[in-house]
């Protein structure tokens, strides 16, 4: 299983849900060995067994380093798309690329490569650096099914797909579009297609996801499959703090960015103050849209009634939920929203966007569109109102959630490979 | 040797929708209803399901003569809306009335669960229902039914007290055990309340199955449906299919041949010399009651559960239906025409069947009559709307001028209050 990261040292969802679905899949009899770019070595192996693609010397395992890149020729992440070109020109552009990437990989013969497993500048590059040292260790362990996380590791599952033969399952927890809307880095677009082109099974966690690959990356839909994820609790304490003011707290909590539609809560939030004057906003987090976000707060002239916290961290983010009368999630495009979840199982009463992955999976939390905002106002104001819907939503809410079980998502997991590895012996 | 009974009776139903109803409307636009929804449904339904099956229900009672008879009960609310956008569909009740062979039953005015919490509600809504139903049939009705078929052995005892003969409810399996809905029973408070109770068989072979391809029995035919009512006529009295009169063209559309179906039915069934329909009041002089019928706690013919859980079933429910009722004593003695329709149009139990949770289970039938995706929009939307009522009803009403023994008690109380 190739991923990016694992819990302690996680930056967003992706990490929680490899660790909930590795430790499933263990329960169910499934040896997962977890490669990820840089481990630090405190990471929790009780279920898995991690291999950090940081302390693989590149080796002659591999004997003719043309015959492997025969195999994986993309490694080189570039464009061949050059206007104006005659064929002669192109040939020995083609052969140009490729010797640099005989280059490329001498220089690498040998040695570790030190990621920073982070998503910095030259992530393109670590992303593909990962992808050479990913086919040294798929030929030098021993396993049934590739699994790969997200576009970061698809060049990786690719390149050990080629090279052993084994089917590859690629993993889809948000495409480019959840990210940025219409306007997507192509070239993290077309790794995503490479990777989902090339794999045997795709697995979205969402239907909302799996609509967005069968319609944006034109896969068939046989090929695609739902496995909503789940969520682990355990450690988990829910915390009692006492609050300084009467007034009742709604809340926001996630990255300031277009993805997850803060300006729609700010509109929101005016909307219900105009009618419900014992209420404060929060809202948590930092991200692109932040200065934007207390700007248009201070403009409707709401600051006093409007908070923004920074990032929130830790126990800090419990602390938060305590603190909440009623959550708000109101993502434009989210595969599947870990949030909520949290904040249920902290006993608040939830609004998600209908847009979330995580409104497939949930009765009880309250659903409006994301761009709705008198929806979105009416919900807040009912929950801070009406004391029936916020009792119900909580004590159904808390049930739900602890429903949702990573053994069951695995299970359907585990029924994949099963699939997949009786394919491949036929 | 007396004849076997067939009756027919035949519920006619439409809520008031209400419109999508934001907090920031309240105490400042009061017209709750989704004019628009309410128009075109029904309009959509009188096209396909009420007027021609009056017709043909006409074309049949001439047929056979004055053998056949049916009855129906129809909601004060859909009356208001018939008279409002589809008035040809009252025209053609009345050509049915004319016949003979027709009875009308009585109801709550708005299909309320008033029975559930408020006599003195219930007995006016009931009679404000027989009246109007006189005033347009002719005929002052005898025998009730209740919203939903909703039965307990107190409301029964009410609904004697008020005069009827008799009164329609569900032949629950969990109330009769091992006796058979196919006969006569009585009220175990009062004797002279006969009971006819709904053949839930063989009435849902029509009013849910007759279109489902994945039944084992289907096509459903006039004649295998005769053979059917032998077989469970065969030693008792009396079968009562009561149903959705919606059935008939709009549940079961008309291309799955529900009208043909309806048509040969009568036909079918008279060709057994041992058969006749009846009317419900008929049903309940020709039959001796068999049994009394215990049932301490309401019934009614919705779900497995054959319970009020529908709409009394959670706390979003519980609560909403408490709000609505809290108004009452201040609506009447308001005396404000507008303030008292707009109550009892909060009352149609629709409204809380929205807000039922048991449809993430007990499936399809509670989809298709919800206009909302959620019982917590309904729940939202709901209580915005009553927020809005109880504004007015206080404004109309000032607290002192009710006169009721808590209220008054309480008199003093609102001017501590003030000085906070």
């Amino acid at each position: 299983m190739f991923g990016w990261e694992f819990p302690p040292h996680i930056s967003g969802g992706l990490g929680t849900a490899c660790f909930g679905l590795t430790k499933g899949l263990a329960n169910h009899g499934v040896e997962v060995l977890f490669v990820m770019p840089s481990a630090e070595g405190d990471e929790d192996q009780s279920s898995v067994r991690i291999i950090n693609a940081s302390e693989v010397v590149v080796q002659e395992t591999v004997k003719n380093v043309n015959d492997f890149l025969e195999k994986v020729q993309f490694l080189r992440v570039g464009s061949n798309l050059v206007p104006y070109l005659d064929p002669v020109q192109f040939s020995n552009m083609v052969t140009e690329q490729k010797e640099g990437q005989i280059e490329d990989y001498k220089h690498y013969f040998g040695e570790k490569y030190k990621f920073s497993g982070k998503y910095g500048a030259n992530l393109m590059e670590e992303v593909a650096r990962y992808a050479m040292v990913a086919g040294e260790i798929a030929l030098k362990y021993d396993f049934d099914v590739i699994h790969a996380h997200d576009w970061l590791t698809y060049l990786a599952g690719v390149a050990a797909k080629k090279l052993t033969g084994k089917p590859l399952v690629v993993h889809i927890h948000a495409t480019e579009f959840d990210r940025s809307g219409s306007n997507i880095n192509t070239e993290v677009y077309e790794l995503e297609k490479l990777g989902m082109k090339e794999a045997d099974m795709v697995i979205a966690v969402s239907n909302l996801t799996r609509n967005i690959v069968i319609s944006k990356y034109g896969l068939h839909p046989d090929k695609v499959v739902t496995v909503h994820n789940a969520v682990d609790f355990q450690g988990v304490e829910s915390m009692d703090v006492s609050r300084g003011i009467d007034d009742k707290i709604v809340t926001f909590l996630g990255r300031i960015t277009f993805q997850k539609g803060p300006e729609y809560f700010i509109e929101a939030a005016n909307k219900v103050l105009k009618r419900y004057p014992d209420v404060r906003f929060v809202m948590a987090g930092s991200g692109d849209l932040l200065n934007r976000s207390i700007r248009r707060v201070a403009k409707l002239g709401i600051s006093t009634r409007f908070h923004f916290t920074g990032f929130l961290k830790g126990t800090d983010v419990q602390r938060m939920f305590a603190y909440s009368d009623v959550y708000v999630m109101p993502s434009v495009s989210e595969p599947f929203g870990i949030s909520p979840l949290e904040a249920m199982r902290a006993n608040v009463p939830t609004i998600i966007s209908k847009q979330s992955g995580v409104a497939e999976v949930l009765n009880h939390a309250i659903k409006v569109d994301f761009w709705d905002i008198d929806a979105m106002a009416d919900a807040i104001y009912a929950l801070l109102s009406y004391p029936a819907i916020s009792q119900m939503a909580v004590r159904n809410g808390f049930d739900e959630v602890n429903s949702l079980k990573w053994d069951n998502a695995a299970a359907r997991v585990a029924d994949i490979y099963a699939t997949l590895i009786k394919k491949a012996k036929f | 040797m007396m004849k076997k009974t067939i009756c027919f009776y035949f519920q006619v139903h439409q809520p008031d929708r209400l419109r999508v109803y934001r907090f920031f409307d309240i105490g400042k636009d009061s017209h709750y209803y989704d004019d628009f929804a309410n128009k075109t449904i029904l309009r959509r339904v009188a096209e396909r399901c009420y007027m021609p099956a009056n017709q043909l229900m006409l074309d049949l009672i001439r047929q056979h003569k004055g053998a056949f008879k049916i009855a129906y009960s129809i909601s004060g609310s859909a009356l208001d809306q018939f008279v409002r956008y589809s008035p040809e569909v009252i025209d053609s009740f009345k050509e049915l009335a004319k016949t003979g062979c027709v009875e009308f039953l009585a109801e709550t005015y708005s299909h309320s669960l008033s029975s559930l919490i408020s006599p003195e509600e219930f007995k006016e809504q009931v009679i404000q229902h027989s009246n109007t139903i006189e005033l347009l049939f002719g005929k002052k009705p005898k025998v009730f039914r209740n919203t939903e078929l909703i039965y307990s052995d107190k409301i029964g005892a009410m609904v004697a007290d008020m005069g009827f003969s008799a009164m329609l409810t569900e032949g629950a399996k969990h109330i009769l055990g091992w006796k058979s809905p196919n006969y006569v029973y009585t009220n175990a408070i009062n004797p002279r309340l006969k009971l006819l109770l709904k053949n839930f068989n063989l009435s849902d072979d029509i009013a849910f199955r007759f279109s489902d391809r994945s039944w084992a029995k289907w096509p459903l035919t006039s004649d295998k449906y005769v053979t059917w009512l032998s077989n469970s006529l065969e030693k008792d009295e009396v079968v009562n299919l009561f149903m959705d009169y919606e059935t008939f063209g709009e549940h079961q559309s008309a291309s799955s041949g529900i009208f043909q179906f309806l048509k040969y039915l009568p036909e079918a069934i008279l060709s057994n010399s041992n058969f006749e329909f009846c009317t419900p009041s008929e049903v309940s002089v020709k039959h001796q009651p068999v049994a009394p019928l215990h049932v301490p706690f309401a019934i009614s013919w919705a779900d497995e559960e054959r319970d009020t859980s529908a709409w009394l079933g959670n706390e979003l429910q519980n609560e909403a239906f408490n709000k609505i009722y809290s108004a009452e004593k201040k609506v009447k003695a308001s005396n404000n025409a507008s303030l008292l329709a707009d109550f009892r149009k909060l009352q149609e139990s629709d409204h809380f069947y929205y807000m039922c949770t048991k449809f993430f289970s007990d499936g399809a039938v509670h989809n298709y009559f919800n206009p909302y995706d959620t019982p917590y929009e309904a729940f939202i939307n709901y209580m915005n709307v009553v927020s809005d009522f109880l504004i007015r009803v206080d404004k109309t009403v000032p607290e002192k001028e009710v006169e009721t023994g808590t209220i008054i008690a309480e008199k003093t109380k609102p001017k501590n209050k003030s000085k906070k």
